[in-house]
């Protein structure tokens, strides 16, 4: 046996023999997902909803401890509620709004994400990651009880693969033995690490940051606000700069930038940790320390995210400094990008080239994640003189002047992807349409009399009218694509209409819009299908 | 498209001289390069426009002594 690598938080799937170990040749499985953290648990919830059959292997047989990714973002919590488990998260998360800066000991300024209204979910909420893979798997066992055909099997870990044209054998190794199995595709969700990913002998280039950050989370009847408080040379000395942010159950998460060139062994000793953190907190605070850790980061990603029948998705495929939330939430992108496309491929609905835009449309994703972030932490952790220099002329100017705050960059919070040039969308035909629905975007969320507009949408093709007609449902190629008719209201018209007088939207599994026009025309909608499910 | 003013244009070119040295008057070489640094700042946010300040940036560059 190995040892685990984590403490587990969760005995979530504890190990059993599996009928596939006692087979005589290799069980043939549609979907593998190597790593059960929140993007392989997210791939396989997704796919098992769709009915498409989803093997998670996890090393593991549980949840790992740690805060770790704790900024869920309105786009992870609009594609779980896709999945039925968004109200979960919103629920147990920490709600906030509030964003303040200071430089040294003097408040620079406060930004506020108080999105407009008609949204169900809100900006962020705060939520250890435990929590977050723990309603996901909750959410799993719920759909497995209503027939979702999705496995989860703990400690079993891959131990390599054979990549071959029409799918992949994959050598396990348990605690009963080795055994083997067969995958017509297999999905990299184990990490930055990526086992898999090294298995494969594939680059992962980037750019290292030489700088250490150390984690603490401590549980503490604080008098903070619900805020999140950023640091740039703290007046108390226990980083270069500092993040507070708070979580459920009075956790309070710090985090400390420590310098690159640190013992990590003597940083993590209970005594070295409390020191900064008392040192922040004064000396009279009293706090349980709950977790710590010390993290380091690179901004980068793999050339591709598809390399034949092996797909990789969140920390294995791109990686990114943990300013902005763009971790996870884009791992959760990945999947909700992902499983639609294997779901129409399994089922012979559309081609294998739809994965190839997967990876394309992922990548541009991750290099905006990537771009936020290296931007972010070189304002964060100047590296040279005079980036300093403007750094602390930025945050002076600041503190007097509104102009210069739009400069300041603690790090640029997570929003999603729109998919601008992908292969996959149709004509942006709707004069006068707003832009922030343009062809490629995540569709907007609105309240309607029945309820809000993105659970309306669900999880297949919509056609959504406005001010015009179109057929109930309509089936190309063996896809139906179902109407939604949406009243012109205020907060329609402003998402949706913008200065048209009707419009229809071709909108994808994924809520991304994927055409759009002013009238219902039978042969543009059927080629604009056509060309998002990558016939075209 | 706006285009970099590169003929003179600063009304007073000696007072404006005398005034951005001596306003370095006493500073070490740190505060001074603070100094430089937010009036910089404070220079490239009146001219806003993107398409100028990339110019501004490559003229300064560019301008290095020849050799």
């Amino acid at each position: 046996m190995w040892t685990d690598r984590y403490t587990i938080a969760f005995h979530a799937y504890p190990y059993e023999r599996a009928v596939d170990q006692d087979r005589s040749a290799p069980a043939r499985h549609p979907v593998v997902i190597v790593g059960g953290g929140p993007v392989g648990m997210a791939t396989a919830l997704d796919l098992g909803l769709k009915g498409v059959p989803a093997l998670v292997l996890d090393d593991h047989d549980g949840i790992g401890m740690g805060s770790r990714a704790i900024c869920i973002s309105k786009r992870t919590l609009e594609i779980a509620d896709r999945m039925g488990c968004g109200d979960e998260l919103a629920d147990k998360g920490v709600v906030w709004n509030l964003g303040k800066v200071f430089h040294q000991d003097r408040k620079v300024f406060e930004f506020n994400l108080l999105a407009e209204r008609g949204h169900k979910f809100p900006a962020f909420v705060n939520l250890q990651q435990p929590y977050f893979e723990k309603v996901l798997v909750d959410r799993i066992r719920a759909a497995q009880a209503e027939g979702a055909p999705i496995e989860i099997r703990g400690r079993n870990r891959v131990q390599d693969l054979t990549v071959r044209a029409d799918g992949v054998d994959l050598d396990i190794q348990t605690p009963d033995g080795p055994y083997r199995i067969e995958a017509d595709w297999v999905v990299g969700c184990d990490g930055a690490n990526s086992p898999v990913r090294t298995a494969l002998g594939l680059d992962f280039e980037g750019r290292v940051f030489e700088d250490s950050f150390l984690i603490a989370d401590v549980r503490m009847k604080a008098g903070f606000p619900t805020e999140r408080w950023f640091w740039f040379d703290p007046p108390f000395k226990s980083g270069a700069s500092a993040l507070l942010h708070k979580q459920p159950d009075d956790v309070w998460r710090i985090d400390f930038q420590i310098g690159w060139n640190v013992d990590r062994k003597e940083e993590l000793r209970e005594e070295k940790v409390r020191a900064r953190v008392s040192e922040m907190l004064g000396p009279d605070v009293e706090y349980e320390l709950v977790w710590s850790s010390i993290y380091t980061f690179q901004c980068r990603r793999m050339r591709q995210f598809r390399h034949g029948r092996v797909l990789f998705a969140g920390d294995s495929a791109h990686q990114v400094s943990p300013f902005g939330a763009r971790g996870a939430n884009s791992g959760i992108q990945d999947a909700d990008n992902l499983a639609w496309k294997l779901d129409l491929v399994l089922r012979n609905l559309a081609p294998e080239g739809l994965l190839d835009s997967y990876s394309h449309e992922r990548v541009q994703g991750a290099d905006e994640n990537v771009l936020n972030s290296t931007r972010a932490t070189d304002f964060i952790t100047p590296k040279s003189e005079m980036s300093r220099i403007f750094r602390d002329a930025v945050l002076n100017l600041s503190e007097h002047h509104a102009f210069a705050r739009p400069l300041v960059n603690s790090g640029r919070l997570s929003v999603p992807c729109v998919y601008d040039g992908s292969p996959l969308n149709g004509p942006d035909a709707l004069p006068g349409g707003p832009d922030r629905s343009r062809v490629g975007s995540p569709c907007p969320d609105a309240t309607l009399e029945n309820g809000y507009l993105l659970g309306l949408l669900g999880d297949g093709f919509t056609l959504l009218t406005i001010g015009t007609d179109a057929p109930d449902e309509i089936i190309v190629d063996g896809i139906p694509v179902r109407r939604l008719h949406l009243p012109a209201e205020e907060a329609v018209i402003e998402r949706y209409l913008g200065d048209a007088h009707s419009a229809v939207y071709l909108i994808r599994p994924d809520q991304h819009v994927a055409a759009r026009w002013p009238d219902f025309d039978a042969s543009a909608v059927r080629a604009a299908l056509r060309r998002t499910i990558g016939k075209a | 498209m706006s285009a970099l003013t590169l003929s003179p244009n600063i009304v007073g070119p000696d007072e404006f001289y005398a005034e951005l040295l001596a306003a370095h008057d006493g500073l070490s070489k740190a505060e001074s390069d603070a100094l430089n640094a937010r009036l910089i700042l404070v220079l490239a946010n009146q001219i806003g426009d993107r398409e100028t300040l990339s110019q501004a940036i490559a003229t300064a560059r560019d301008a290095v002594p020849k050799s």
